[in-house]
Order: C-alpha cells, then structure tokens, then sequence
C-alpha cells in the first residue's frame, strides 16, 4: 500500500460541519466525541475504549525520553524531485506544504536518547508528513541512525506509522525497504537490539521492512498493521474481512508481534528490554 | 504467427499476414515474387523500428505483461539444464506463484528462485498469477539459504504483479516474508544475480531482488506501484489516468538506469522478447554468464561490502548540513 490522500476524503471532511473541531474530537475506534483537552492530557490515548490515537513525533519524544536527552540528528536532510513527479500538484509543493503543516522537514525524526537511564538511537515517523511515507530522505536518515547505533553501540528503537511507499518518488522509494534493511542486517550482526513500534497504521512498505524486522516487535492497542491495505484486500478476494483484521491484537493472536504495550507503559517496557537484551560487555 | 497482440502491434501483424499470404499464394513461382517479398520485409522491419523505438510507458508496461511474453519457466528451459525443481517453505506450505530449483548454468549448478506466473490461463490460475504468499517468500529464503551453504550462486527472475493481497497472506505474515528476504540476501554470502524479466511489482518483486547485479530486460517494467493503482489514487479516472501513471512513475528499463537502479538493460530481439522467444533466452544467457563471472572472481568480504554499498547509495536528497 502507498500513502495517499483522496480529495474526495479531504473534501468530506470538510463539509462535515464542525463548529467546535478545535476542542472536540470523535475517536476513530469507538466514535465517541471527546474533549481535545481530555485526549491530550491522556497521553492521546480514547479514555472510553482506549484507542491510541497517532501522536506528533515532538510528542512521543516526551512520552518516553528522559527530559531533555533527546538530540536531533540530520534535521537538514530535504528531499528533491527525482521524477518530476506531478499530478493535481507537484511532488515539492506537497512537500512544502507538509513541512509548514508539521514543522518537519521530512516524515522522520531520528536521535539519541535516554530512556529511563538506557541510551537509545530513535527514530519517529511523523504521520502528518505524508502520511509518514518512505522517501529518499526517511531511508537515509534511518539508515544514518542505525549505522550511529553501530558505532555507539546502542540500541535502536523505531516508532512506525506510516502507509508505506512514496509514490512521488517511485522506484527510488522502493529501493529504501532494501537501504534501511540493508542497515539493519548490519545492526543484527553487530548483535545490537532493535525495537520497532508499530503504531497507528503501519503499513505497506514500512511494514514490509523496518516494521516488521524488530527483533522485538511492540504494537500499540488497535494499531492497524498490515502489508496490503484492507481495501485492496476487500476488493481482491470479494469477501467481507474478518472482525478485528489488520488489528494489534489480531496480529497478536496470529504471532506477527511480540507485545502489545499500552502508551502509559512505553517507556517502562522499553527501558527493561533494552538493558535485558544488550550483550554482557 | 504471434497468438495475441496488442493495439499497437495490429499494424505489424496485419503486414507478417500479408507477408504469410504472400509465400503461400508465391510457392509455385517464387523467383516472381521475390523482390516483392523482399520489399515488404523490409518495410516490415522498418515499421517495427520505428514503433518500438518510440514506446511510451503505458505501451512498455503493456509488453511487461503481454500474455505471450516468455515466463521464468521458459529461461530455466533454455538458459538451464538438469533443472530440479524443489518445493516448500518447510513450515505451511508450497507456493506454486514462486519457482525454484537447482540446474546447471553453463555447467555449473546455481539456485534459481523466480516469480512464475504461468503460460496459459489453467496455469495463471494455479500459479496465482505469480503473486505469491508468505510460504512463497519463504521457500525463496530457505532455497537461498541452501545455495549459501552449498556455495552455489543464486539466479533471480522478477515477474509479478504483486504480493497477494488476501487474508491469509497477511495472518501469515506478508510483510514480515518480505521484510526478512530483503535483511538476508544482503548478506547472503554468495552472488546474487537479479533479473527482472516482465512485471516488477512492488515490495512483492523486491523480495527476491536484492542482488549483486539487477538486470531488466528492455520491456520490462519495475515499479514502486502499479500504474493502475497509482491512477485510481491521484487521478481518479483509472482508465485515462493509467497512461499518465505510467509515464509519471518512470518505470521503464531505460529510466530505472538513469535513476541508478540497475545495472544494465538487455536488449530484446526487434519486436518484443515474445516474438523471439528462443533468442531472448539466448541474448539473456550471455549477459548472466558475463555477471556471473564477474562476480565469481571476487572473494566473499568484497561482494558482501559492495552489495552493501549498492544499496546504500540509493535515493536523492539534500544535505543542507548540520548532525
Ligand atoms: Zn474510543
């Protein structure tokens, strides 16, 4: 699956008349509308039923570094054009225009950190950067933090969300499964623990590569997870899915993830599993 | 006679007809007819130049696919002998959309694993139109396995529209298959030789593409999406919108080579690998031994570090500076 947006889902959403959008908010798992002010101080966590809802990356570094470690690596990492690619508007317009929208000069931030005392390489997909796809840019900047983990000895720690390839930059996008892959078979060698943390949604070719080789592999609760999207698969096979398909706790029966960890209890877990699974020096 | 043909062939083959019909009626005087003949060969050859030299990327992808165009089967058949087809993943099952085996490659024994999506439509239906499951990526990591125990080279064909997009592929892991193909063969320790032969789907044809060399043939396709999937995202209107998904997502033989993808493009006999299925086997088979036996002179630290370094290397940005 690639990330996209359709302007017929965008125009919806528009015309949806929501006088109080900035203060309210309708959960996406059990539809609930729920005071912004109560998600936020929440952990952006559905206090009904406890969806997970996506996280900014500046967000998540709060959830679960210690105050003030982290430090930004390749913040200056821009993408080019490579195909010239145009449809509705150009590939560096929307480019541009979700760097205004997040602050982000890409759909990845990735650091060091300290996680309850546990140094730490991280990376954040930042799903508000279209839709956290994988560019040139995400691919180089993951593959850079891995090779620092190799130097540093320190265990990495990837938060996925993203729905999957780039399109805009083609088979160059593609190639950045087999890059980060390629980093990550050296970090396996080097015997350096890897935790990848699939959140809501990770799919296509991130969950094709970096999702899905963690050597521990966490999701959070109802996190949508799979390769192909649910509607390809619907439209393919002609038949209604399974309840709770593509669903945390449906790869979590079936054996594709380690762990279910709620946000509230991220750092803790990460913290543990580092220090058990790093080699006695 | 070519069996099927696209839109943009009709021309030829209603000149190849006349040609046909020409030897039949001239059999009892062929010296009178000669140069007739020879004329309309000509003409014919200068028609096929002139439309193959100038195809757009709906019309390469188009011949990717077309439906005569030689499956992996056919290249095991003439650029192989002793074929031995092994099956299995050795956990759930065989995936029939993914071939492999051992044979002997100008006499010595490689590893093939390739996509195969079947000669006619009984054999589309079992092959799974060479879109194959989790157990598919999984016998293709054990026979790889197999070969770099054993020292044998592993020869590649990519020719899929995909990974199957179903239930079961994602209970039993589709994206885990694939993810883990890619971390292995770049350090799998022995040469790798990737050649994509018609349609190059995604993530589903990169999993047994991570080579020491990536070759596509002429008219073959290898795309992040397909233009049909692209179109039905950004420009709604699939049927028109393909055309422009095709030529905006760069995804001929000549434009992976710019984008610094692959390593070389073979060239296809003049009117499509299908019109000459013999001599594409036969032009596709020099250029492996050539690869081939470059890659057999370098030592294992060698291969390894610069298939590291190929893949590294891929994509573009800006370092505009800073950690
Ligand atoms: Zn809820």
């Amino acid at each position: 699956m690639t990330w996209f947006k359709k302007d017929e889902e965008q125009k919806e959403k528009r015309e949806e008349p929501k006088p109080s959008d900035h203060l309210w908010v309708k959960c996406n798992s059990c539809n609930e509308i729920i005071y912004r002010k109560v998600i936020e101080r929440n952990l952006q966590v559905c206090p009904k039923c406890n969806y997970h809802f996506q996280i900014p990356a500046q967000r998540r570094i709060d959830c679960v570094a210690d105050p003030g470690t982290f430090i930004e690596y390749d913040v200056n990492l821009i993408s080019t054009d490579p195909l010239e690619f145009k449809d509705s508007k150009r590939y560096p317009s929307r480019v541009k225009e979700s760097q205004e929208k997040t602050g982000h000069k890409d759909a990845v931030i990735c650091g060091e950190a300290r996680i309850e005392g546990q140094p730490a390489m991280i990376g954040i997909f930042e799903f508000n950067f279209m839709g956290g796809s994988l560019g040139s840019v995400v691919g180089e900047k993951i593959t850079r933090l891995i090779e620092r983990a190799i130097e540093k000895k320190s265990g990495v720690i990837i938060f996925c969300a993203s729905g999957g390839a780039r399109m805009q930059e083609g088979i160059l996008s593609l190639m950045q499964m087999a890059k980060t892959s390629a980093a990550l078979a050296k970090l396996h060698e080097a015997r350096i623990p890897y935790i990848s943390v699939l959140t809501d949604p990770t799919t296509g070719g991130v969950s094709a590569s970096i999702a899905m080789l963690g050597d521990v592999i966490i999701a959070e609760p109802k996190a949508m997870i799979g390769f192909a999207g649910p509607r390809v698969i619907k439209e393919t096979i002609r038949a209604e899915l399974p309840e709770g398909f593509q669903r945390a706790e449906y790869l979590l029966d079936h054996g594709m993830v380690d762990l279910i960890v709620e946000r509230k209890d991220l750092r803790h877990t990460l913290a543990s599993l580092l220090e058990m699974l790093k080699l006695e020096s | 006679m070519v069996k099927h043909y696209l839109e943009f062939e009709k021309p030829l083959v209603e000149m190849e007809r006349e040609i046909e019909n020409l030897k039949r009626f001239s059999r009892g005087n062929p010296l009178y007819f000669r140069e007739q003949l020879k004329s309309l060969e000509e003409k014919l050859h200068r028609l096929q130049k002139e439309i193959f030299s100038n195809l757009t990327g709906w019309q390469i992808t188009q011949l990717a696919r077309h439906i005569d165009r030689p499956k992996a089967s056919h290249y095991v058949q003439w650029m192989c002998e002793g074929f031995v087809e092994l099956h299995g993943d050795r956990n759930y099952g065989d995936d029939p959309a993914i071939l492999g085996g051992m044979a002997r490659f100008n006499g010595r024994p490689v590893t093939i694993i390739a996509h195969q999506k079947g000669a006619d439509a009984k054999e589309m239906a079992y092959r799974n139109f060479g879109m194959p499951h989790p157990e598919g990526y999984r016998k293709a990591l054990r026979l790889m396995k197999l070969a770099e125990l054993f020292k044998k080279p592993v020869l590649t064909m990519i020719d899929t529209p995909g990974a199957f997009p179903g239930v079961g592929a994602e209970e039993r892991g589709q994206a885990e298959a694939i993810a883990r193909n890619l971390r292995m063969m770049v350090v799998l320790r022995t040469p790798i030789i990737t050649v994509v032969i018609g349609e190059g789907g995604s993530g589903g044809a990169l999993a047994i593409g991570v080579g020491d060399r990536i070759l596509m043939l002429e008219h073959s396709i290898y795309s992040v999406i397909s233009p049909e999937g692209c179109a039905a995202i950004l420009w709604k209107d699939g049927e028109k919108g393909k055309e422009v998904a095709a030529e905006s997502l760069k995804l001929t033989a000549a434009d992976l080579s710019r984008l610094g993808v692959i390593d070389e493009i073979v060239k296809e006999p003049l009117g499509g690998a299908h019109r000459d299925a013999e001599g594409m086997a036969r032009i596709l088979k020099e250029v492996v031994e050539r690869h081939l036996k470059e890659l057999e002179k370098m030592d294992e630290e060698e291969l390894l570090s610069l298939r590291y370094e190929k893949f590294r290397r891929m994509g573009t940005f800006i370092d505009d500076g800073g950690t």
